[in-house]
């Protein structure tokens, strides 16, 4: 069947970045693995569906997620609260002293992120409400636009924007935290008083 | 018009996800021309994702691409 050849050959390559947003979500090797292939067999099966031109890629992660929110997640039916008052823009910088000293400490901060163990930074990812997470990974780990977004998670644009914000900001608490408890930040001479 | 630090910190995300108008953009890039705070901060926001997106790269199990493969072959 020549439609069967052409879907192995067009989505197939989109497996890893599937994968690693499945694990992201599903916070589980086993339940990641699970929610990719349902998510391949589904996505073969509508295939005859999907029209041509439209974006591949946005489909498949629409289906991921699509199959996510309804079989992973279905104890769950309230919205995350989550506080992120104390958390504004450019949250890490700011503790970094960045926006007081231009560029006295540029290698430092630069060697505050890259200290950060890859397991921590997934585990910080992780650890954000779901719906942020969602919005976060999709933007900044898979690059897509907001106007997909809002595609892929059936939501206005606003709503994705709003979740896409919330969502950063909650990370940067998370490694900022990390780095604080670790010692990573780096010494910075003038006492803040913030 | 120009943008202030406030108004350009503010439209942080926008504007690296490149999501602004033109005369949006235009206006902040002008400010992160003339603010070397502000400039550092862009940059170092840009970073924080780059290495965010390189740490949390995932290899496919071997074993879940053989899987994938034989299901949409049986699944015919």
């Amino acid at each position: 069947m020549a439609d069967q050849a052409r879907f192995a050959e067009e989505a197939m390559p989109y497996m890893s970045a599937l994968y690693a947003a499945a694990l992201r979500m599903t916070r589980n090797p086993t339940d990641a693995e699970d929610l990719v292939q349902e998510t391949y067999l589904r996505a073969y099966r509508g295939f005859g569906g999907f029209r041509e031109g439209t974006n591949l890629k946005a489909w498949l992660y629409k289906i991921l997620t699509n199959t996510f929110i309804n079989q992973y997640r279905a104890k769950k039916r309230r919205p995350d609260q989550v506080d992120l008052d104390d958390v504004e823009d450019f949250y890490i910088y700011r503790r970094l002293g960045g926006l007081e000293a231009a560029d006295a400490a540029r290698t430092a901060e630069a060697e505050v992120l890259e200290g950060i163990p890859d397991a921590e930074v997934k585990e910080a990812l992780e650890s954000i409400p779901e719906q942020f997470r969602m919005a976060v990974i999709l933007a900044d780990v898979e690059g897509f636009s907001y106007k997909e977004i809002a595609d892929i998670l059936d939501v206005p644009i606003g709503t994705v924007m709003s979740r896409i914000h919330r969502g950063r900001r909650a990370l940067q608490k998370k490694l900022w935290d990390y780095a604080e408890q670790n010692n990573l930040r780096p010494r910075v001479e003038t006492a803040s008083g913030g | 018009m120009g943008e202030d630090c406030e108004g350009t910190i503010h439209r942080v995300y926008e504007y690296l996800d490149g999501e602004l108008t033109v005369w949006r953009r235009r206006a902040i890039t002008r400010h992160l021309d003339e603010c070397p705070p502000c400039a550092e901060g862009f940059t170092f926001e840009i970073e924080l994702r780059r290495v965010i997106v390189s740490k949390c790269h995932e290899e496919v199990p071997a074993e879940l691409r053989d899987r994938i493969a034989k299901a949409l072959q049986i699944d015919t």
